[in-house]
């Protein structure tokens, strides 16, 4: 097994030492850090989300093979920000005004560094503005919209709607998500897509780039 | 602590045995075998020649009951044990001696054959929860009076598991006998290592057929395990009372008791039965019943009380599809019997009146099997006190999920269901084909069929399972058997 292929192995297996290793090994031998994230640590987080999602592996195993793969990525970045890679897309993620619930909205950004994109995590309780304004700032992608309450989900069609008028909408993308949610709600908002599950989520926001 | 249940105070109990050994002395029981019957005579039994009825008094059910070991155990083809029938333990069974199959495709009942006993033992070999293989249906392209013997043929051929298993006649016995010894090559090894279990079952009210009373002695001469399967029908052939059934039941197993133990004292057996209630508006009898269930397991603590390990037909239902009825008298039936430490649980694939087997709903079952597994092994403290640190850890980081307590216990304390119990949410159920229940078994049995390894009992073992089978078909004007090669 060469290198790379050794290390998307520790990062399945959320071997942290072993990924702390072999990427400092791979960053003396390989050369190109962009190979390193996408031949080692994504590939690996790849592998993750296809066992995943076919029930090989549970969530407990996908969240420490995002652990695993964070530490071979803190080593990468100074090269990756040398070699100007960027990440797949910026996405801005947060739970919704008015609700506190964020573990969901966590799970969805582990699973999306894992998958490569940068993640801006604006917490819970996000106000429309805030979700816009960060958007803007760190020109993100994708918004990333979390609600468990019944009562907070039509704060998702306030950050929709603001989108829209501030002229974002060709370049910014919603998603939402959470348990009271749904794909039909998420039409009706004008919502870009609808994640049902983290890993699903990570899937429609790779559409939503045009990176799947 | 083991979860459980009990339906019978120990006053109720003691009165249950009493009755039944009062009838066993004073009304006896009626018996259609001479050779039993002067076995009991030689053992001081009053015998009523004229009626076949056999007096038992109560130092010969004594004597019996002294000899019955307390526990045993089962071992597959391989010599490996699979069964410890002792304590609470509990183990699954299929329901067995199905007379058609349920078929998926056209959702029509037909009669089996040899490709659907293969499928079976196929689909069995590959369930982690059921310990063992029944022969749970009966093919229809042998002749009759192998049928019996070629379903045993086919489970040892095609799946590892011990088998329940039983003979329709006398005749049947020595070709089943044989095929045993094949496995496990000589007599010693097989009464060391039991592959089978015989059921033995008695004719309600208080009688053994010629048949059923030869197969016990001949079981006991082998020191191959029984169980009886006392099937006294509440409101019909027996007392509409729950009480007064089981008083018959006792009575009908003591007496077979008598029979194994006196033929040879140590003869394991299980005290078993598949009991009903007699429904008087459809003249069935429902195993689905709740006072079905409530008569095995009251028998069971009558057995547990003796010393002896249990089974019953528990965990079936009188459905005629996979559909709720099917799910919630299996489910009910297998709790019940889990908490009520039943050793031998049969009845899994079993529908319509055990009548019935169906694959689809055998895989369902099996997911019933593991959920009761799981719930006798109760809920244990690993690592849960001091609680403090683990709250801590909680308010910390905000989730427990990659704890390291977490990943310690979490597939012990958790069962992870099969792809036949959906779990999903909705949208990822729809996304993932919306499937129904019935789709999602038949599904899984073509995974497993997909899955299935090889026994790995040895070619020359099996063709020696295939030679003595060909000769035993010959008797019957067979030339060949039917292909094996599902």
């Amino acid at each position: 097994m060469d290198t790379l292929s050794d290390l998307a192995d520790g990062v399945v297996n959320g071997d942290e030492s072993k990924v702390s290793a072999l990427t400092a090994q791979a960053i003396d031998t390989e050369g190109s850090a962009k190979r390193i994230l996408d031949d080692g640590l994504i590939r690996g987080m790849t592998i993750v989300g296809e066992r995943f999602k076919a029930h090989e592996i549970f969530l407990p195993d996908v969240l420490m093979a995002a652990k695993a793969m964070y530490v071979g990525l803190g080593l990468l970045r100074p090269l990756l920000i040398e070699e100007n890679v960027d990440s797949l897309a910026k996405v801005v993620v947060g739970s919704v005004q008015g609700d506190l619930h964020d573990i969901g909205k966590n799970l969805v950004g582990i699973m999306l560094k894992g998958a490569g994109f940068e993640v801006i995590d604006l917490g819970n309780d996000v106000s429309p503005s805030r979700f816009v304004e960060a958007a803007k700032e760190h020109d993100a992608s994708v918004i990333g919209l979390s609600a468990l309450l019944t009562t907070t989900m039509p704060v998702m069609k306030s950050v929709v709607d603001e989108v829209r008028s501030q002229g974002l909408g060709d370049r910014v993308k919603t998603i939402v998500g959470g348990a009271p949610v749904s794909e039909d709600f998420a039409r009706k908002i004008g919502a870009d897509a609808y994640g049902f599950d983290a890993a699903n989520a990570v899937d429609k926001v790779k559409t939503l780039v045009g990176k799947n | 602590m083991r979860p459980t249940v009990r339906f019978l105070s120990d006053e109720l109990l003691a009165t249950i045995l009493g009755e039944a050994r009062t009838l066993l002395s004073k009304l006896g029981v009626e018996i259609h075998n001479e050779a039993v019957l002067t076995l009991l005579a030689d053992h001081g039994a009053k015998i009523d020649v004229e009626n076949r009825r056999v007096h038992l008094k109560g130092s010969l059910i004594d004597q019996a009951l002294a000899s019955v070991p307390s526990s045993f155990a089962l071992y597959n083809v391989l010599g490996e044990q699979t069964h410890d029938f002792s304590g609470s333990n509990i183990h699954f069974t299929p329901g067995s001696a199905a007379i058609n199959v349920l078929d998926d495709e056209t959702s029509t009942i037909r009669t089996p054959d040899t490709r659907d006993y293969i499928r079976y033992a196929q689909v069995v070999s590959r369930c982690e929860h059921i310990a063992s293989q029944s022969t749970a249906l009966i093919p229809a392209d042998v002749h009759e009076r192998i049928s019996d013997s070629y379903r045993l043929y086919l489970s040892l051929l095609f799946c590892e598991k011990p088998v329940v298993t039983g003979a329709f006649t006398i005749e049947a016995f020595p070709i089943m006998r044989d095929l045993q010894l094949a496995v496990r090559g000589s007599r010693e090894s097989l009464a060391e290592k039991p592959l089978t279990i015989f059921s033995c079952c008695p004719s309600a009210p208080l009688k053994w057929s010629d048949v059923t009373s030869q197969n016990v002695v001949d079981c006991a001469t082998m020191s191959i395990p029984v169980e009886f399967v006392s099937m006294p029908l509440a409101g019909f052939v027996a007392p509409v009372t729950l009480v007064g059934s089981l008083i018959q039941h006792t009575a009908e197993t003591l007496s077979g008791i008598v029979i194994s133990q006196l033929t040879r004292p140590g003869t394991p057996i299980l005290y078993g039965g598949s009991p009903a209630i007699f429904d008087v508006r459809y003249e069935t009898t429902p195993m689905g019943a709740v006072e079905t269930m409530m008569i095995d397991c009251a028998y069971n603590e009558i057995g547990k009380h003796l010393g002896i390990p249990t089974q019953a037909y528990i965990s079936l239902s009188d459905s005629k599809q996979l559909d709720a009825q099917a799910g919630l008298e299996t489910s009910m039936g297998a709790t019940l019997a889990a908490l009520s430490g039943i050793n031998n649980i049969s009845g899994p694939g079993m529908l319509d009146f055990e009548s019935c087997q169906s694959l689809e709903k055998l895989v369902l079952d099996h997911e019933i099997c593991g959920m009761m597994l799981r719930m006798v092994d109760g809920i244990e403290p690993r690592d849960d006190v001091p609680a403090l640190p683990r709250f801590e850890e909680l308010i910390a980081d905000h989730h427990l999920l990659i704890s390291e307590h977490t990943r310690r216990h979490l597939r012990t304390e958790h069962l992870f269901p099969g792809p036949v119990i959906d779990r999903a949410n909705r949208a990822r159920w729809q996304e993932e084909g919306g499937t129904s229940l019935r789709q999602r078994a038949h599904r899984e049995v073509e995974r497993l069929l997909g899955e299935f390894e090889p026994s790995r009992l040895g070619v020359d073992v099996k063709a020696d399972l295939t030679e003595r089978m060909t000769v035993e078909a010959r008797r019957y004007g067979m030339d060949s058997l039917p292909r094996c090669d599902a």
